[in-house]
């Protein structure tokens, strides 16, 4: 199976999605001629033109706005925020009317469609192009909202997205859209929305993440049982509708559980989990629920001093590992 | 397209079933018996005016909450407007979920709406993105008060469909107010319409309280926009002659001689005096069409008071698109 990586993946599954369904269209800044700023619908434009693959005006909310009446006439609109930090003013959209279309008029009207959204940092973009937003969205029902951690996943949870009769929003960790590889089949495949994925399995601990994070999260994983601790990792990858199932059964089994997210702690994703797990899962716990998150500071600052001083890492989530298996 | 005897008698029927609708609202506030109505006394003649120049459940339309005549005219039912007011089962547009005047109507192209202003104009520009790619010869009217064009998303929306000659029909009742605060605090501007120059497509303003100036305006609009010249701004100066809702109180901010010398030149007033002088009615034939009225709304009010109000549990479904309960 060839090796790809994980914007080629995100590619593909746009590329066989418009193949596949006439009524796909992609809508974003750039997205065009450019072929997008991250690549991600490099060729499109030439293959399926202009109207399909359409080059938006400078408004975010407009790129959702316009999904929504897209998809209200019956298309599938692929709707491409260039940056996750950029989503806000889209957000009356997104709230207002994306989650609340099926629930208001008792379903006599959906809006399926996808937002996608590069999201994280580590990659130099200072306060405005390395913002994890996911924590806003997971509050919405009607919302499903989905975050990707390799390449094989990233296209087919993509065309499960863009054949959900739900709006779905789809972050992607552009810290690894070059960085993370992995073996894609070519052709259809999906995999669905909503199961988390045990993607390591251990017995001391289980360490629940998505994204980018959960790269990471394996790759402490892999030191940790250099060092004689067995972790299991979770890779949580539709972050709603929540897979409880899966966390509470890797609970049970460890007794012990470690949140990570790029995102901030306070508010953050991680509460919804350590939630569940408190409530559901008290008895089986040996230890506290640990968090390990971004600082509770506005968002991630420039200089690469900073930058380092405020991302986790693998190291990071090592001696996370460590305290916690020896608690 | 000639307006015959027969166009103009419907069209003030439509008017006057709306005014008479709109009058019962605030009877049955006053007594108790609703707890919440938004009027559109006042806007009947120019919403006429519009209605008759698309062609209904062909064209589309994104309406806002004051277009009581123009739903009206595409098919809206009095028992339907009595079971939103009261939020009774079977409220056709949402199950009783949304607030009175929220309407839905997917069988006449009539999207569903929402509470904050002007979101719902970019879902006109992205159903006439639909219609455009697939080549099909609609028109997409939408409406919003002029306080709604002091929204960025009405710019945007506005833009957008300059930009591609979309078919749009953009009408803005100007009515004077938005809940307290008068034109002048709206914008620099003179009229809604010049907003259009700006932006680059046409704009009209035209006499709300005339309804058959308002129908040449929109018939022109429409034949415009389906011929593929693109969206058309039209300005219907209307005047709201009822306080913005029954929660608001009118004399805090305006006179009630300024309302009364509005009154004196409503546009139902208006329309029966034209169309009598041109003896397309009589006196008695008005008299006819009043009691026809007063049957319709005291059988279809009686008959939503009758109805219950859904289950509570009711209200638990459908967040997502799978939970949709077809009758």
């Amino acid at each position: 199976m060839p090796e790809i990586t994980l914007i080629e993946a995100i590619r593909q599954a746009l590329d066989e999605e418009l193949a596949r369904d006439d009524r796909v269209l992609v809508i974003g800044e750039d997205v065009g001629k450019r072929g997008g700023v991250f690549r991600a619908t490099q060729g499109l434009y030439e293959k399926y033109g202009a109207l399909r693959v359409f080059d938006s005006p400078l408004a975010e909310a407009s790129i959702v706005g316009v999904g929504v009446g897209a998809a209200l006439y019956g298309l599938r609109p692929v709707c491409e925020i260039q940056f996750a930090d950029f989503i806000y003013p889209a957000f009356n959209q997104l709230i207002s009317e994306v989650a609340r279309m099926c629930y208001r008029t008792n379903g006599e009207w959906t809006v399926p469609m996808v937002i996608r959204a590069p999201y994280g940092g580590g990659v130099g973009g200072g306060l405005y192009h390395s913002q994890s937003v996911e924590a806003f969205f997971t509050h919405v029902p009607g919302l499903k909202v989905v975050i990707p951690s390799n390449p094989y996943d990233a296209k087919g949870l993509l065309k499960s997205a863009v054949r959900d009769p739900n709006p779905v929003l789809f972050f992607e960790p552009k810290k690894g859209y070059r960085l993370i590889r992995g073996e894609v089949p070519p052709g259809d495949y999906t995999v669905p929305i909503g199961p988390a994925q045990v993607s390591r399995e251990g017995h001391d601990l289980s360490l629940f993440a998505y994204g980018m994070m959960h790269h990471y999260a394996l790759e402490a994983a892999v030191q940790a049982a250099a060092e004689g601790i067995s972790v299991e990792v979770v890779d949580l990858r539709t972050l709603l509708p929540v897979d409880r199932e899966t966390i509470l059964a890797s609970v049970r089994k460890t007794g012990k559980a470690l949140i990570v997210h790029e995102d901030t702690l306070t508010g953050g994703y991680g509460a919804e989990i350590a939630a569940i797990i408190a409530s559901e899962a008290f008895t089986d716990l040996d230890a506290p629920v640990r968090r390990l998150c971004g600082p509770d500071v506005p968002a991630v600052p420039f200089s690469p001093s900073m930058q380092e001083w405020f991302m986790l890492n693998p190291e990071r989530i090592l001696r996370e590992i460590r305290s916690l298996a020896a608690y | 397209m000639e307006v015959t005897a027969e166009i103009k008698r419907e069209m003030f029927w439509t008017m006057l079933l709306a005014r008479r609708l709109d009058e019962r609202a605030w009877m049955l506030h006053r007594q108790g018996k609703i707890t919440f109505h938004v009027s559109g006394i006042g806007h009947e003649a120019a919403q006429v005016g519009a209605a008759f120049a698309i062609r209904r459940g062909y064209d589309w339309v994104v309406p806002y909450y004051r277009d009581l005549a123009l739903m009206l005219a595409l098919g809206y039912t009095p028992l339907d407007f009595f079971l939103g007011l009261m939020g009774r089962r079977g409220e056709p547009g949402s199950g009783a979920r949304q607030m009175p005047n929220h309407w839905s109507m997917r069988s006449m192209n009539v999207v569903s709406l929402s509470s904050p202003v002007s979101t719902q104009t970019l879902h006109a520009v992205g159903i006439a993105m639909g219609i455009k790619m697939r080549k099909e010869d609609k028109v997409v009217l939408t409406t919003v008060g002029e306080g709604g064009t002091s929204q960025g998303e009405w710019y945007e929306a506005v833009n957008w469909a300059a930009i591609h000659r979309l078919p749009v029909v953009f009408n803005v009742q100007n009515n004077q107010y938005a809940i307290s605060e008068p034109v002048s605090l709206q914008m620099a501007v003179n009229s809604v319409a010049e907003k259009a120059r700006g932006l680059g497509l046409p704009g009209v303003s035209v006499d709300g309280m005339d309804a058959f100036a308002c129908l040449t305006a929109f018939q022109k609009a429409v034949e415009d926009a389906r011929a593929g010249h693109g969206p058309v701004l039209i300005e219907t100066c209307v005047y709201r002659i009822t306080p913005h809702s029954s929660d608001d109180d009118d004399r805090t901010y305006r006179s009630r001689e300024e309302v009364e010398a509005h009154k004196k030149d409503d546009g139902l007033l208006r329309t029966r005096n034209t169309l009598e002088r041109e003896g397309v009615l009589t006196p008695q034939a008005v008299d006819a069409m009043e009691e026809r009225a007063r049957q319709i709304i005291d059988e279809a009010a009686a008959q939503a008071e009758a109805t219950p109000y859904p289950p509570g549990e009711e209200g638990a479904f459908p967040v997502y698109a799978e939970e949709v309960r077809h009758a």
